[in-house]
Formats: C-alpha cells, sequence, structure tokens
C-alpha cells in the first residue's frame, strides 16, 4: 500500500525519552501481498501469517516484525526473537490491558531486546505505563496529537515496581536512612 | 502510621498534575467521554445520578487525624459538609463539581492522600482489619504487609488495565476481620512452627452477581515472595480473565472455570519463573515498613480499673456501650473503642466535618492522633486508656457518635444506594432508617436490641453488592421489577473465618414490608435459639425454613386482612 504522507511513529525507551519518526513499515495481512512489497521494505506481518510464511519470510533480506494479537502467546516466537527487528503488540481497545503482560514477558523472560511497538488504541494516556512495560514505538491513534503525546515520557518520575526500564524495584532503591524514625515522631 | 518520603510525595504530586492536564484536554474536547472515563475511575471520579461521586482512598482504613482534619475541610469546602465512609474503608464525597477536583487532589495530597484507584478496573484500596496492630489475637500484624501491597498495586504498570476491579484484603488475626474469603484475592498472615512468617493465600472469591467464597490456591507461601507470587496471578488473570462478558470478568469466574486448582497451578507456572526475582522482598523492607508502625507509647496500666467498674455499674447505657463498643486491646489497660456512625437517622457510615473534626480531637486526646474506619463503615480509637473511656463516651454521645449498637442489628452495613448512585436498582438508606426506627419503637428497645445480641444486617441498593449483602447474617438486596423497587431477603451469611453466603427466602418484599419482614425473622429466632446462640447458629442449625414459613405466613395474613378493607371500602 503506497502512501502519500509516511505516517509518524513514536520511539525511545523511557530512559532516553521520545522522539517522532517516519514509520517505514509496511503492513501486510495476505500472503498474497506479500509479493507486492519490494524486495527491501521492511515487513510487519500477523502471528498467523508469520507462521504460515515463516521460511519464505526469513529468506528475505530486509527487516522483519510480526504483529500479536492480545490473545497470542508470545512463546510462539521464542525461536525467532533475534531475527525480528519489531514485534507489534495490538491494542484493540485501549481498555483492554493484556498487551501490557505479554510486553513484559517477551522483554523479562525471552529477553527479547527489538523494537516492541503498540499499535491500535494507543492513547498517550497510556504511554507512561506500556514505556514501563518494556515499549519503546507508538503507532498513536491520534496522530494530530502526537507532539503532545511525547510529554507523556515524563509524567512519571519515579514508579514503585519492578519494571521492564527499572528491574530493581523503588523500595531497593530508597536511601537506607528513610524517615522511619521520624515517623513516630 | 506509615509516612511518605519524597518519593510517594512526588508521585501524588505528579498525579495530581496529570490528572489536571486530563481533565483539562476533557472539558476542552481534546478527551472523548470515552477515553476520560477510565482515567477520572482511576481517579476516583464518578459521574453519578445527581452529581458527581470522589472516592478517596484510606489506605487499608489509616487515618492521621491531620488527614481526618482535612477531610472535613474538604467536605466544608467542596461539598455540602459531610462525607460517607464506603465498606472498603475509603470515605466518598457526593457532591463536588468536577472543575474542583483537581484541586481536591491536590489538597489531599498536601496530607499524604489521594484517589488514586478508588474505581475502574485496577487493583484497589487494599483492606485489613480495623483492629491491626492492637488487636488480643493478633498473629502477625498486617499493616506493613498492607503498605508494601500498597506501593506494589500503586501505578502497577502492567495491571492497569484489568478486565474488571481486583480487590485485596489482609488479615493477620486468629479471627478474619478482613472478610478475606470474600475478596479476588485473601491473604493470611501467619507464623509457621518454626516461627517464620509467611502468607496463607485465597483467590476467587467476590460477592457481585455471583458471590463465591475464595480458595486457597497456596497453603504457606514465604514471606519474601508475596509481590511476585500476587504478580503471578495478576497475571494469569489479566491475560485468561474473561473481557467479552462484563458480569463473567471478575477473577472469580475464571477460578471457577478453570477449577481452582488449574488456576493455582497455571499461578504456580507463573511463579516459577518470577521466584527470587527482583520484586522479592527481603526481611529489611518488611523491617523497615514495620517500623512505621511501632507501637505508640503506652503506659504500663493494670487491668479493669475499679473506677471504670463503678462507671459500669452506674450507667446502663455507659455499660452497654462498653459492652457492645470496645474491643480486648493487647496492652493491658488499654482499649479499642468504636464509634458508631449508625445513628438511627443518619444514612450508614456518613459522618459530618463537625464530626470528623471532633473524632480528629478526640483521637489526638486520646488515642495517639490516629483513627482507623473499618469495612463495617464506623471509625475506631485503637488505643484508648481504660481510665479514659467515660470521657470518649461522654463526648461521643454530645457528637452523636455513641450508639452502642456495634455488631448489632442497627449497626447497618449500607451502601448509598438509589438516593446517590447510578447503578443502584433501589434506594437502600431509607430500608435501613425504617429497621432502626421499628427496633427503636419497641419498649425498652436497648434491651430488645441486646437480648437480639449479634447480627449482621448488611443492605445493597443492587446487584453490585457495596452493601455485601451475602455475607450479612441477614442481607437485603434492591431489585428492579419493571421499574419498580423491590427487595429481596437473604439469611444465612456470614463473614469472618466460617463466611457463607446468604440463601434467598422467597419472592421480594416492598420497601414498607421490609420493617415488618425483619421484625418477623428476629422473632423466629427468638422462638427457636437455644440459650447463648447468635441468629447466625440458629439459622445453620435449624435452616431457613421456618424464618421463610412465619415471614410469609404473617404477610399473606396481613394482605389477607387489606384485601377485606378494600372491599369494604369499595363497598
Amino acid at each position: 500500500m503506497s502512501k502519500l504522507t509516511m505516517s509518524k511513529l513514536i520511539e525511545g525507551p523511557i530512559a532516553e525519552g521520545g522522539r517522532i519518526v517516519d514509520d517505514i513499515w509496511t503492513t501486510v495481512d495476505t500472503a498474497g501481498s506479500i509479493r507486492d512489497v519490494l524486495p527491501g521494505a521492511a515487513l510487519l506481518v500477523p502471528l498467523a501469517l508469520w507462521k504460515a510464511e515463516r521460511n519464505h519470510l526469513v529468506a528475505r533480506t530486509a527487516p522483519l516484525g510480526v504483529r500479536l494479537e492480545p490473545s497470542d502467546d508470545p512463546v510462539e516466537l521464542v525461536d525467532d526473537l533475534p531475527r525480528l527487528a519489531v514485534i507489534a503488540i495490538h491494542f484493540p481497545k485501549f481498555t483492554d490491558g493484556r498487551g501490557y503482560s505479554i510486553a513484559r514477558v517477551l522483554r523479562e523472560r525471552y529477553r527479547y531486546t527489538g523494537k516492541l511497538r503498540a499499535v491500535g488504541d494507543v492513547l498517550r494516556d497510556q504511554l507512561f505505563y506500556m514505556l514501563r512495560c518494556g515499549f519503546d514505538s507508538f503507532a498513536m491513534r491520534h496522530e494530530a496529537l502526537i507532539d503532545d503525546a511525547l510529554s507523556a515520557y515524563r509524567d512519571f518520575s519515579e514508579g514503585y515496581q519492578s519494571s521492564v526500564d527499572r528491574p530493581v524495584p523503588l523500595f531497593k532503591r530508597r536511601p537506607v536512612d528513610s524517615p522511619a524514625s521520624e515517623a513516630t515522631a | 502510621m506509615y509516612r511518605y518520603d519524597s518519593y510517594d510525595q512526588a508521585m501524588v504530586d505528579e498525579r495530581v498534575a496529570q490528572f489536571r492536564d486530563q481533565t483539562r484536554r476533557f472539558l476542552a474536547g481534546q478527551l472523548s467521554e470515552d477515553e476520560f472515563r477510565p482515567l477520572r475511575l482511576q481517579n476516583g471520579l464518578y459521574i453519578q445520578r445527581l452529581a458527581p461521586m470522589l472516592r478517596v482512598a484510606i489506605p487499608y482504613g489509616l487515618l492521621a487525624t491531620r488527614q481526618l482534619r482535612k477531610l472535613a475541610e474538604i467536605a466544608r469546602k467542596y461539598d455540602r459538609g459531610y462525607g460517607h465512609f464506603s465498606t472498603r474503608q475509603n470515605i466518598q464525597f457526593n457532591w463536588p463539581a468536577l472543575e474542583t477536583v483537581p484541586d481536591i487532589l491536590a489538597e489531599l495530597a498536601s496530607v499524604e492522600m489521594h484517589a488514586i484507584q478508588t474505581s475502574g478496573n485496577c487493583i484497589r484500596n487494599t483492606t485489613t482489619d480495623q483492629f491491626a496492630g492492637v488487636a488480643h489475637d493478633e498473629l502477625v500484624d498486617s499493616r506493613a504487609v498492607c503498605e508494601i501491597v500498597r506501593q506494589w498495586s500503586t501505578f502497577h504498570p502492567e495491571f492497569a488495565f484489568l478486565p474488571r476491579k481486583f480487590k485485596i484484603a489482609i488479615n493477620g488475626a486468629v479471627e478474619d476481620r478482613a472478610a478475606t474469603r470474600v475478596h479476588d484475592i485473601g491473604i493470611h498472615a501467619l507464623k509457621n512452627d518454626a516461627g517464620e512468617l509467611g502468607f496463607r493465600i485465597l483467590a476467587g472469591g467476590g460477592l457481585g452477581r455471583t458471590p463465591m467464597i475464595g480458595h486457597v490456591i497456596r497453603e504457606w507461601l514465604p514471606r519474601a515472595e508475596l509481590l511476585n507470587y500476587l504478580d503471578s496471578i495478576l497475571r494469569v488473570y489479566n491475560r485468561y480473565g474473561r473481557r467479552d462478558n462484563l458480569y463473567k470478568s471478575r477473577i472469580k469466574v475464571l477460578v471457577r472455570d478453570l477449577t481452582p486448582q488449574v488456576f493455582a497451578q497455571q499461578v504456580e507456572e507463573e511463579w516459577l519463573h518470577l521466584e527470587g526475582g527482583p520484586a522479592t522482598v527481603p526481611d529489611e523492607e518488611y523491617e523497615r515498613m514495620q517500623a512505621f508502625f511501632t507501637p505508640p507509647a503506652y503506659e504500663t496500666l493494670t487491668g479493669y480499673s475499679r473506677a471504670l467498674r463503678a462507671q459500669i455499674a452506674d450507667s446502663k447505657p455507659f455499660a452497654n456501650w462498653i459492652k457492645r463498643n470496645t474491643f480486648a486491646h493487647k496492652v493491658a489497660g488499654y482499649m479499642a473503642v468504636t464509634l458508631s456512625l449508625k445513628k438511627t437517622g443518619v444514612p450508614p457510615g456518613d459522618a459530618t466535618a463537625d464530626q470528623m473534626d471532633a473524632i480528629a480531637d478526640l483521637a489526638d486526646r486520646y488515642s495517639f492522633g490516629e483513627v482507623r474506619v473499618s469495612h463495617e463503615q464506623n471509625l475506631i480509637l485503637a488505643d484508648v486508656r481504660q481510665g479514659d473511656l467515660y470521657a470518649v463516651w461522654e463526648r461521643a454521645r454530645e457528637i452523636g457518635c455513641a450508639t452502642a449498637n456495634i455488631g448489632l442489628v442497627t449497626d447497618i452495613v449500607c451502601c448509598p444506594g438509589g438516593d446517590f448512585c447510578s447503578l443502584a436498582n433501589a434506594k437502600s438508606i431509607p430500608v435501613a432508617e425504617s429497621i432502626q426506627r421499628r427496633i427503636e419503637e419497641k419498649v425498652e428497645f436497648q434491651d430488645y436490641l441486646h437480648d437480639i445480641g449479634e447480627l449482621d444486617l448488611n443492605i445493597s441498593g443492587c446487584i453490585n453488592a457495596c452493601g455485601h449483602h451475602h455475607v450479612g447474617h441477614i442481607g437485603v438486596l434492591g431489585v428492579d421489577k419493571n421499574g419498580e423497587e423491590w427487595y429481596q431477603v437473604t439469611i444465612g451469611g456470614a463473614q469472618g473465618n466460617d463466611a457463607s453466603l446468604g440463601k434467598v427466602i422467597g419472592r421480594s418484599f416492598a420497601r414498607d414490608e421490609m420493617p415488618d419482614v425483619i421484625e418477623r425473622l428476629l422473632e423466629t429466632y427468638v422462638a427457636h435459639r437455644h440459650e447463648d446462640e447468635r441468629f447466625i447458629d440458629t439459622v445453620r442449625r435449624i435452616g431457613i425454613d421456618p424464618f421463610k414459613q412465619h415471614v410469609y405466613r404473617e404477610r399473606d395474613r396481613v394482605e389477607a386482612n387489606n384485601v377485606e378493607t378494600d372491599d369494604v371500602q369499595t363497598d
């Protein structure tokens, strides 16, 4: 599919901050349309298509990515993680929180180090949670508000829990002279 | 109690700024109604029948007096001079204006309070025993555990959009006063034979449309693993809990459908990956937290004083109050006092700003500056010297918080119901009041009330069960029948160690029938009870049939009379 103007993405992990980049990825949903894509184009395919066309796809030299639905099991990608430049996790509705767990499992359990992109109903008010779960790439639903969305990187300066960006939870990072003694005064 | 450090304070301050911006974008039309809804809910803000409702978190029910005074100030400044203490140990304001909510949140943040995750499909305020730290039957002080869980659950990045709301209760005493068996997760803090601390973990309990008692999914969890194990449970629920049907989306349905054994297995498999990981809680962290909850400077006192004995002998009202509204303390010479928010004519759980200020004064003077909220919607002074009880009682009487009814039939647990809540099918507050009035109309009603004894009466205005009607010894549920308000009655429910769900006695009643129905139930109990047998024990021994027969026989008789009267009039 050719577009007159390229879509934009927000990219960057929480520690580095976000920047706006062009989305160079071509999303393809059917086996037939893979052939229509230029050989050098970066391809993003759904998990089912990945499984069906894996041999054909890995023979390509251009970057590859797979899109997961919230019901997909990321374990299916374990052997291919080093080949994937992007894994996109689809949020059909922003209130569907399964993608957060999938992201953490990919990052923390399977040590996936490529780009992790949130796609679908992705809104700035969820960005900070997504960043902490290991997302570092966002196809925002409201592209017109994309500049505004960058500020979500600074919503909070800290988080209590162990998270992808900061595995050591806050309670192990607090200074030892935390004011427990003052508190009883 | 727990005090914020610069990290905690920064997070609530940043939250205020975030919500201020979200409210601004909503009012400017940049955020749609659907996009704003989960954001405001996770800041405790509902849009209600008459006005917005703001639910403020009182973590595990603990309040410093400066916080209680701030709540009073908010009630005066932004609301109509009162607040409603809820069954999740929180407080609700019924009349704030949407535009002022960011300001209210900023006021709360100034006293280390917030409204974070008091609503929405996320982990809610963790609740516990209102007598934690002072109870005579305590095994482990649950407050430090509660604070560890509070911090873990606050802004948990993975679990902000669960299939449905998620409630955790923690109990550390012999008697379960936190209703752990009817929570999504129940945690029992324990010591094993080797003296090690750990937890028993229950999951899949809950009330609402499909009430269920939770299942033990792990008999013993070393305390270091608490957060890893909670993450495991939540992750299984987040990934596999149903999202296609609102009514089947609580964890209890997942646990039931998988079976508790299979659910537990899935949690254990997840835990294998997380066990010993970065979220493992070392002993030092438990100790650091426990240091926030060190005992206050108790005096060395002997047991019951002679003066107190004389005061009890001299005044029957005081004796009744001592009997019902005080609780045995683990330190000699001290008692925990429950200030009743169940005075007849006042919606259960409501307190005025003046009462809040007066209670803060009482706590400063007599109870080390701390107040607790019980999930039965009363306020507690946890550390009162026995020698001060009379003075506390006198002042509590002056401010209308000394009703000697704790644990009795008029200590009604009740949701705001159709008067305020847009979810409700029926009003609940007027039902509570009519029942309280019926009892008070009796000759020597105090004697009657105390003779009936321990009885949990719970009223919910709809199936969401905020009034916990399923676990009331008598439960009342408001239902809608063709646009009219009706009330279904259950008996035999109980919270605590032998938690059970009540059984429906039969077809539902009109509101004005409810005092009669309750009276018939009490008559049946009095007729059948053994000596010293509580209402719930009689129900368990004889079953619901005798109650049912008496209620419906009387009702049919009344109806028959009414028909005759009607006929006479039409003649």
